[in-house]
């Protein structure tokens, strides 16, 4: 049977989509909508539907994060990705942008031809996928996540030049860290966890901004909010739900890399 | 011996290209020394080759001094001088262009008008008069010309200027992310509970109206600006559901004094906005209006994730063109209509969540209530 998740954090809207859904797909199982987007990326974790229709405005997670975090946390074993409907009022993305990064979009108010038109597409989608059972393909997955990402990447600034030196305050001192020290790097809400061999400090500033400004040759992302420095890995161990774990030379802990990026990591 | 004379014409086409502007000046002028020279030909007699060089040199002459005049405006605008500058360049040019032109022209034929003078000086007030009359008359007539033109642009420019930030206030009043979604609450309560999808359409309503009327209107009074804010509220109710706890208090003694309007708006859908809407759970909203001697002081409290946290999510989602914009417009609004006497601050609440307040100087001046009036 085919389920259908909504994330909507309007309760009348959420409802309305649903019955809407009822009558246009009555095949179509709807599973109770979540509220927002933390919920819904767990709860498409747990029930594994095969359509997510995301609101992109939506507290905590928005639409696009709570997209991105599906795509990546999707086990391995769980079949394939859900198709995902991006639902908007108004946004100044563009909207053909969405259109790559997901099977289709609608704008608040839906309409019911254009949700008959969004339904089609859909059993369209999920029949060719049918069909063609078994092949395996993650590279697309990895360009969906790719599509997300620079949907949700912050705008281009104007040439900023790459950092050599981390500047993290710890009380009244600054720690200048260079950025050949740096052995990972991890999101921390609003702000980047920055672990060396010896410390680790705090700096103000998004993962999402500072990645642009480091070597990408050398500093990998390995997972939504995890970069770390390619000579600092020391191993790299597959397990069975397409996961990689990483050893480090110079750091005890491990670091999980996830499905879409444990192509980074293969033998040569 | 003939005359003719000419000013320049004025006007900011200048500013454009001089050089461009410095030949159709010549151009123009060339063609009233030819206008001049028949008519003078004309009423005096003589040859009309002979008149029109005279003219030419003469006109162009004082045209080319008045010019180079106009370089040295203290305005630098590069129009015609102000106060009596302008009147006594026109007198220098034309005495100066006079004695230049007919020099050059002389020199052309081989004559010399000078010695005419000499021998008569009445037949020097016979050329150099009409010159006189002919270049007051053309300066007036460019004068006018680039004093109209300045004044068409003058206009152009301020109109555009008013229709700008008219729109601008209109574009953050309407916001099309707000308006979809109520739209698209509405569409679903017209199937569910009509009652109620009536209720919302007439709030809807209310709120468009007056925020079309905003951009019209100078002041009103603070109960109708506590009505609009319920209607909008009211609109984000049945959109939020139980996640919203707003209330409004509004002392009925102040129900009266006059504030701009929509002033309040732009801070009430920040709150919602940056504070509530992106949070879990429930928020509570409570705009106030309350006196402080002479100071009539409103404030917007809201129990959202506070200012850190929101400014934090704009660095992380580059979703809105339009944030920012809101307070700055309140603030711009406050500071035209007060100067420093009236103030605006936004600050993070002990208990969590952001409160805005806005002190104005009070005036006693009441206005009469909008919706109360017959039309």
């Amino acid at each position: 049977m085919t389920t259908a998740l909504i994330a909507e954090d309007e309760p009348l809207l959420a409802q309305a989509l649903r019955a809407e859904l009822g009558r246009a797909w009555p095949a179509l199982h709807v599973l109770a909508p979540a509220g927002d987007g933390d919920e819904a990326v767990a709860r498409a974790l747990q029930q594994r539907p095969d359509v997510v229709f995301l609101d992109i405005r939506m507290p905590e997670r928005n639409g696009l994060e709570a997209a991105e975090a599906i795509v990546e946390e999707w086990p391995a074993d769980a079949g394939a990705l859900p198709l995902i409907v991006f639902v908007t009022a108004y946004d100044q993305y563009a909207l053909q942008a969405f259109e790559r990064a997901a099977v289709d979009y609608l704008q608040k108010p839906v309409q019911q031809a254009r949700l008959a038109a969004c339904c089609a597409r859909l059993r369209d989608t999920l029949a060719l996928r049918a069909a063609a059972r078994g092949a395996d393909t993650p590279t697309d997955d990895a360009a969906l996540l790719g599509r997300l990402r620079s949907l949700l990447a912050a705008p281009p600034e104007p040439a900023q030049a790459p950092l050599t030196i981390l500047q993290a305050g710890v009380g009244a001192t600054l720690h200048m860290i260079p950025v050949d020290e740096v052995v990972y790097l991890e999101a921390a809400d609003k702000y980047v966890r920055v672990v060396t061999a010896e410390r680790e400090a705090l700096i103000r500033m998004s993962l999402r901004e500072l990645l642009p400004r480091l070597p990408a040759e050398r500093f990998w992302q390995i997972h939504r909010g995890t970069v770390v420095r390619a000579d600092a890995v020391a191993t790299a161990t597959r397990d069975d739900s397409g996961k990689v774990s990483l050893t480090l030379r110079q750091r005890p802990e491990r670091l999980v890399a996830s499905r879409l990026y444990a192509h980074l990591f293969r033998g040569m | 011996m003939p005359t003719a004379s000419v000013p320049p014409p004025i006007d900011s086409a200048l500013q454009r290209s001089s050089a461009a502007a410095l030949l159709s000046h010549g151009a123009q002028v060339a063609l009233v020394n030819l206008a001049i020279a028949g008519l003078i030909a004309t009423i005096n007699g003589g040859r009309f080759g002979h008149v029109l060089l005279y003219a030419q040199c003469i006109g162009l002459s004082i045209w080319l001094i008045v010019e180079f005049g106009r370089q040295f405006d203290p305005r630098r605008t590069r129009r015609w001088p102000s106060g009596w500058r302008g009147p006594a360049l026109i007198a220098i040019g034309c005495t100066l262009g006079y004695a230049a032109g007919t020099t050059i022209a002389d020199a052309i034929f081989g004559y010399s008008s000078w010695r005419d003078y000499l021998r008569n000086p009445t037949q020097l007030m016979r050329d150099f008069g009409p010159t006189v009359v002919f270049c007051a008359i053309v300066a007036s007539g460019f004068w006018a010309r680039g004093q109209a033109r300045e004044q068409r642009e003058r206009i152009a420019a301020a109109t555009h200027a008013a229709t700008l930030a008219r729109l601008t206030l209109l574009q953050s009043q309407l916001e099309p992310h707000m308006l979809f979604n109520t739209l698209a609450n509405l569409r679903a309560l017209i199937a569910a509970d009509p009652l109620r999808a009536q209720e919302m359409l007439d709030r809807l309503i209310a709120f468009l109206r007056a925020t079309l009327a905003a951009s019209r209107l100078a002041e009103h009074p603070l109960a109708d600006e506590f009505a609009r804010i319920a209607d909008y509220l009211a609109l984000m109710q049945v959109r939020m559901g139980e996640r919203l706890h707003a209330s409004l208090a509004l002392p009925p003694e102040l129900a009266t004094i006059a504030v701009p309007p929509l002033l309040l708006q732009p801070l009430v859908e920040n709150a919602i906005k940056h504070g509530l809407e992106p949070q879990r759970g429930v928020g509570e909203l409570r705009v106030e209006a309350a006196l402080d001697g002479a100071t009539l002081v409103l404030v917007v409290a809201d129990s959202g994730r506070g200012l850190e946290a929101a400014a934090a999510a704009r660095a992380r989602e580059p979703v809105d063109p339009g944030s920012g914009f809101g307070l700055a417009q309140v603030r711009e609004r406050l500071h035209a209509l007060h100067g420093d006497a009236a103030a605006f601050a936004l600050a993070p609440r002990d208990e969590g969540g952001t409160r805005a307040e806005i002190r104005l100087p009070l005036r006693t001046r009441p206005t009469a209530s909008e919706s109360g009036s017959p039309r």
